[in-house]
C-alpha cells in the first residue's frame, strides 16, 4: 500500500450526481445556443419554411420547452430563450443550474474550473450580455459557446481523470448522443420526404443548417466534400466514428466512461447496465446507413433516445439512487 | 543601546496612541519590546510603496489560494478575502510554554468535568457548582447520561479566546467547544506571511504550525471505534450555505478524508454508512462541525435535515465516534465558564494556570443588582451565543440598549452573565500606510486524543474598525499571523 494515498477511488453520490448534471446541463446550453444561431440565420432568407414553422421545429429538436409558444415577435422569443432563467428551456437556466451544481461539489473541481464557470455565469447575467443581445446577438452566442468550451478544455487539462472526470464525461455525451438523436429525427421529415422539392438554394441552406447545428459542416466537406446529400448527413452524424459531435462517437465515451467508472468500483454493474451500453454501442456500430435508409429512420433514431434514457435510469439506479437493501445485500 | 524606533519608523508610526491597555510592540514609555526590534526595523527600511506592494501580494496569495468567502447577496459568487492585517503578533517562547501548561490543564479538567457530569456526577453532589446551573442549561443532553465515550475524550478539539490584559498577563476569556472555526484562516495567513516577508519570518526562527492538520487526523484516529484498525474518518458539514463551509473543505482536503453531508449518510442496525458510487461504506469517526440540535432527528431537533437519523443509537452503540461529543456545549456555557478555575481545582488539585476574567453570574441577586446599576461600564454576553451576538458594550452602548438588555436581564437572568470591559492588548496594524493600534485576542487550538497538542500560536483576530472591541469576523473583525518565537 502507498504511504499517504487514499485507496478508494470511489466518490460520495451525491458528488457523481452534481458532476454529472454539471455537465449535462454545459452541454444542453451549448446546444441551444447553436441550434437558436442557426435558426436565426435561416429565418433571414425569406424563402424555403416561415419564421413560425422554423421556431416550432427548433421548439422541438430542444425537447418542446413549455412557455415558448410562437408570439410573432423573434427577438422576444429568442430573449426569452436566452435570458428567461425561470425557463428550465433556457440558456440561463442550464448555466446557472450547471453552476449550481458545481458549487455543490467546489472541492471536487479545480479552482480553474470553478473560476472559468462562474466567469461565465456572470457574463450571461451582466448588463453588457443584454446589451450585446440588441446590438449583436452572433457575438452575444459565439461568446457564451466560447465560455463554454473554456469550461471543457481547462476540465480536461485541470482535474484528475478519476472516477469523477468520468462522471463528466459521462453526463456530457449521454446529453449530446440524445440531442443529436432528437435534432436529426425533428430535422429527417424535412431531409428525406421531399423528393420532389426542386434542389433549391434554400434546401442548400437548410442542410448545411443542420450540420452547423453540430459544428459538422467543415468536417462533414472533409470527409464527403461540399457536395451535400440527406443520406451522407444522417450517415456523418449518426455513425461517423472520428466526428465528437456524431451519435456514434458520443455513445463510444458513454461506453468508456461508464467502463472507467466500473474499474474503479468493487461491485459488479447489473448485466441490464452493461447490456444496454452494449446494445446502443453494437447498433451504432454494426448497423450501414443503407439499412438505415431502407427501414424507418426516424424510428431509429426514437429507438436511440430511448435507449439513452434507460442507461441514465440505469446508471442512476445503480451508482446513485440505489436501496439501502440492496446496497447492503451484496 | 537604545531600542526606541528610529526616526523613519517614527514617521510610519505617526501618531500612534499609546494609553493604559497593553501594546503588544511598545511599552508604556514608546520604547519598543525587544522581541519585535527586527520586525520594525524591516518596517522602518522598507520604502513606503513596497509596504503596499506586499499588501497587494499578499492579497493576490489569498485570492488564488482560494482564503475567501463567498457572498451570496447581490453580488452572486462574489468572493471576498477574508480580512487580515500584515504585521505578525509576535508572542515569546517564555509566554508561549505558560500558555501551553494552562490550555492543557484547562482542557483536561473539562473533560473529567463532563465525564462526571455524564455519570457520577460528584462534582455537583459535592456542592462545588449548583446544580441547577447544569441541568438549566440548554447545552445539557440527558441522553448523554451513562454512555460511555472512546478514551473518555469528550472535547477533541477546543479554540479558546484568551487577551492580554494591562499587565501583560494572558486570560481565559472563553472556550469554545461545540465548532471552534478559524484554524483555515491560521494555516492560510501563516502560508502568506512566509510568502511575503521571508527573510524576516527566517530570521525570527518561528515555531511550525502546519502540521494541524496532521495532528488533527490523528486525533480523530486515536478514537475510533475498537476493531476499527483502519478507521474510515469523515467530517460532517452543514454545507455549502454555512459561513465555514470554506474550512471545513479545506481541513477535509487537507487531512484526506471524505466531506460528508447528513444526506450522504445512513443508519442500519446502528451501523453508520454514507452512500457511494461503490455501494455503502462503513463510518467510524465522524468530525462533526454540525451543531447538536441538528445532528440527528430522531434524537434532537425533528425539523432538522442537516443530520443523519439514527447517528446518536449508532454512537451509543459504539458503532461510530462523534466527535466533539454530544453534549458538550455544557462546557462552554458561558455561565459555567465562571466555575471553571473550581472544576480545575475539583478535578487536578492544581491552581488554574491560567486565570478567567472576573464573571458576574446573573442568577445570584448581588451580582445582578450590581450588573443592572452598572451596565454602561460592563460587557453583558448571552450564555449560549457566539460570533459576537447577543452581546452589549456597556461603554459603547446607548441608554435604550441597556433598558433593553436590563429588561431581557430581569426576564431570563440565567441566559447571561457580565464582565467588566476590559481594555484589553493592542497590536500595529497596517492602516493605509501607516500603523496604527487595534485590539487583538488570541486563540489557540487544543486538539485531546491520546495525548494533548496544541500548534503553538493560533488565529490572532482583530478589531479592524478604530476602536471597536468586536474581533468577530461575522461583525468586521480580521485576523494576524501569530509568530511563537524559537
Amino acid at each position: 500500500m502507498k504511504l499517504g494515498v487514499r485507496e478508494n477511488a470511489t466518490m460520495l453520490s451525491r458528488v457523481a450526481d452534481s458532476l454529472y448534471w454539471m455537465s449535462r446541463y454545459l452541454e444542453r446550453a451549448e446546444n441551444t445556443v447553436r441550434q437558436l444561431d442557426v435558426t436565426m440565420s435561416l429565418m433571414l432568407d425569406p424563402g424555403g419554411a416561415s419564421v413560425e414553422s422554423r421556431w416550432k421545429r427548433l421548439l422541438s429538436s430542444l425537447g418542446d420547452p413549455a412557455g415558448l409558444a410562437w408570439n410573432g415577435d423573434l427577438e422576444s422569443m429568442a430573449h426569452s430563450l436566452i435570458f428567461d432563467g425561470l425557463n428550465p428551456g433556457s440558456v440561463t437556466f442550464c448555466v446557472d443550474a450547471a453552476r449550481e451544481n458545481a458549487r455543490q461539489v467546489r472541492e471536487e473541481i479545480s479552482t480553474e474550473q470553478w473560476q472559468r464557470l462562474n466567469r461565465l455565469f456572470h457574463q450571461i447575467h451582466s448588463p453588457q450580455a443584454e446589451a450585446q443581445f440588441r446590438s449583436s446577438t452572433g457575438d452575444l452566442m459565439a461568446g457564451i459557446v466560447d465560455g463554454i468550451h473554456l469550461f471543457k478544455g481547462v476540465s480536461d487539462t485541470t482535474m484528475i481523470h478519476g472516477q469523477g472526470w468520468h462522471f463528466i464525461r459521462l453526463g456530457r455525451y449521454l446529453e449530446r448522443a440524445y440531442a443529436t438523436a432528437t435534432l436529426l429525427e425533428v430535422y429527417q421529415p424535412d431531409l428525406f420526404c421531399a423528393p420532389e422539392r426542386e434542389h433549391s438554394g434554400y434546401q442548400y441552406l437548410e442542410q448545411v443548417g443542420l450540420l452547423r447545428c453540430c459544428t459538422a459542416f467543415e468536417a462533414y466537406c472533409q470527409v464527403y466534400t461540399a457536395d451535400i446529400s440527406a443520406d451522407r448527413i444522417l450517415e456523418f452524424l449518426l455513425l461517423n466514428r472520428d466526428f465528437p459531435h456524431a451519435i456514434r462517437y458520443a455513445v463510444d465515451c458513454v461506453r468508456s466512461a461508464v467502463d472507467a467508472i466500473q474499474r474503479s468500483g468493487a461491485r459488479r454493474p447489473p448485466e441490464e447496465l452493461i447490456a444496454g451500453i452494449g446494445r446502443l454501442h453494437a447498433m451504432l456500430g454494426y448497423t450501414s446507413i443503407g439499412e438505415i435508409l431502407a427501414g424507418n429512420p426516424g424510428a431509429f433514431l426514437h429507438s436511440i433516445r430511448q435507449q439513452c434514457i434507460a442507461i441514465h435510469e440505469l446508471v442512476y439506479r445503480f451508482y446513485v439512487h440505489y436501496s439501502i437493501q440492496s446496497a447492503l445485500a451484496v | 543601546m537604545s531600542t526606541s524606533p528610529p526616526v523613519e519608523l517614527e514617521a510610519l508610526f505617526g501618531d500612534y496612541p499609546l494609553d493604559s491597555a497593553f501594546d503588544e510592540m511598545r511599552e508604556g514609555s514608546g520604547e519598543l519590546r525587544p522581541h519585535y526590534r527586527a520586525l520594525a526595523e524591516l518596517l522602518a527600511h522598507l520604502p513606503p510603496d513596497e509596504l503596499q506592494r506586499s499588501k497587494q501580494s499578499a492579497d493576490l496569495a489569498f485570492l488564488t489560494q482560494g482564503i475567501t468567502f463567498t457572498v451570496y447577496g447581490r453580488d452572486e459568487g462574489t468572493e471576498r478575502i477574508f480580512p487580515y492585517d500584515l504585521l505578525p503578533r509576535l508572542i515569546t517562547s517564555a509566554e508561549w510554554d505558560k500558555l501551553e501548561s494552562g490550555l492543557t490543564q484547562r482542557i483536561t479538567a473539562l473533560n473529567h468535568f463532563l465525564r462526571d457530569i455524564y455519570s457520577d456526577a460528584k462534582i455537583l453532589n459535592d456542592l462545588v457548582i449548583p446544580r441547577e446551573l447544569v441541568y438549566s442549561c440548554k447545552q445539557y443532553r440527558r441522553q448523554m447520561r451513562g454512555l460511555q465515550v472512546p478514551r473518555n475524550v469528550y472535547i477533541a478539539v477546543i479554540g479558546s479566546d484568551l487577551l492580554r490584559l494591562n499587565n501583560g498577563e494572558f486570560v481565559v476569556l472563553e472556550d469554545n467547544l461545540r465548532v471552534p472555526s478559524g484554524v483555515s484562516y491560521m494555516l492560510t495567513n501563516r502560508r502568506v506571511m512566509k510568502r511575503t516577508f521571508p527573510k524576516l519570518f527566517h530570521g525570527y526562527g518561528v515555531r511550525p504550525i502546519e502540521h494541524y492538520p496532521q495532528l488533527l487526523l490523528a486525533t480523530l484516529r486515536s478514537l475510533a471505534p475498537e476493531g476499527r484498525p483502519e478507521p474510515n474518518i469523515v467530517l460532517l458539514t452543514p454545507g455549502v450555505f454555512n459561513s465555514a463551509y470554506f474550512e471545513h473543505t479545506y481541513l477535509a482536503r487537507q487531512m484526506g478524508i471524505d466531506l460528508v453531508e447528513g444526506r450522504d449518510l445512513v443508519t442500519h442496525d446502528n451501523i453508520v454508512y454514507m452512500r457511494t458510487t461503490d455501494g455503502l461504506k462503513r463510518v467510524d469517526v465522524i468530525y462533526r462541525r454540525v451543531d447538536d440540535d441538528f445532528s440527528d432527528p430522531l434524537i434532537f431537533r425533528s425539523d432538522s435535515i442537516l443530520g443523519c437519523a439514527g447517528l446518536f443509537n449508532a454512537y451509543r452503540a459504539g458503532n461510530v465516534t462523534v466527535t466533539n461529543a454530544f453534549g458538550t456545549g455544557l462546557a462552554d456555557d458561558k455561565a459555567l465558564y465562571a466555575y471553571v478555575p473550581r472544576i480545575i481545582r475539583y478535578y487536578l488539585d492544581e491552581e488554574p494556570i491560567i486565570s478567567n476574567v472576573e464573571t458576574f453570574i446573573l442568577t445570584e441577586e448581588k451580582e445582578r443588582r450590581h450588573v443592572l446599576a452598572n451596565l454602561d461600564k460592563l460587557v453583558v454576553k448571552a450564555v449560549g451565543e457566539s460570533g459576537g451576538y447577543g452581546m452589549l458594550i456597556g461603554p459603547h452602548s446607548t441608554a435604550k440598549q441597556r433598558e433593553e438588555f436590563a429588561a431581557q436581564i430581569e426576564a431570563n437572568p440565567r441566559n447571561y452573565i457580565a464582565q467588566p470591559t476590559l481594555d484589553f492588548s493592542r497590536a500595529p496594524c497596517l492602516i493605509g500606510n501607516h500603523l496604527e493600534p487595534r485590539h487583538v485576542d488570541l486563540r489557540p487550538y487544543i486538539l485531546f486524543g491520546d495525548k494533548v497538542n496544541i500548534v503553538p500560536g493560533g488565529l490572532t483576530r482583530v478589531a479592524l474598525e478604530k476602536g471597536s472591541l468586536v474581533v468577530n469576523s461575522s461583525q468586521g473583525g480580521g485576523s494576524k499571523d501569530t509568530w511563537v518565537l524559537q
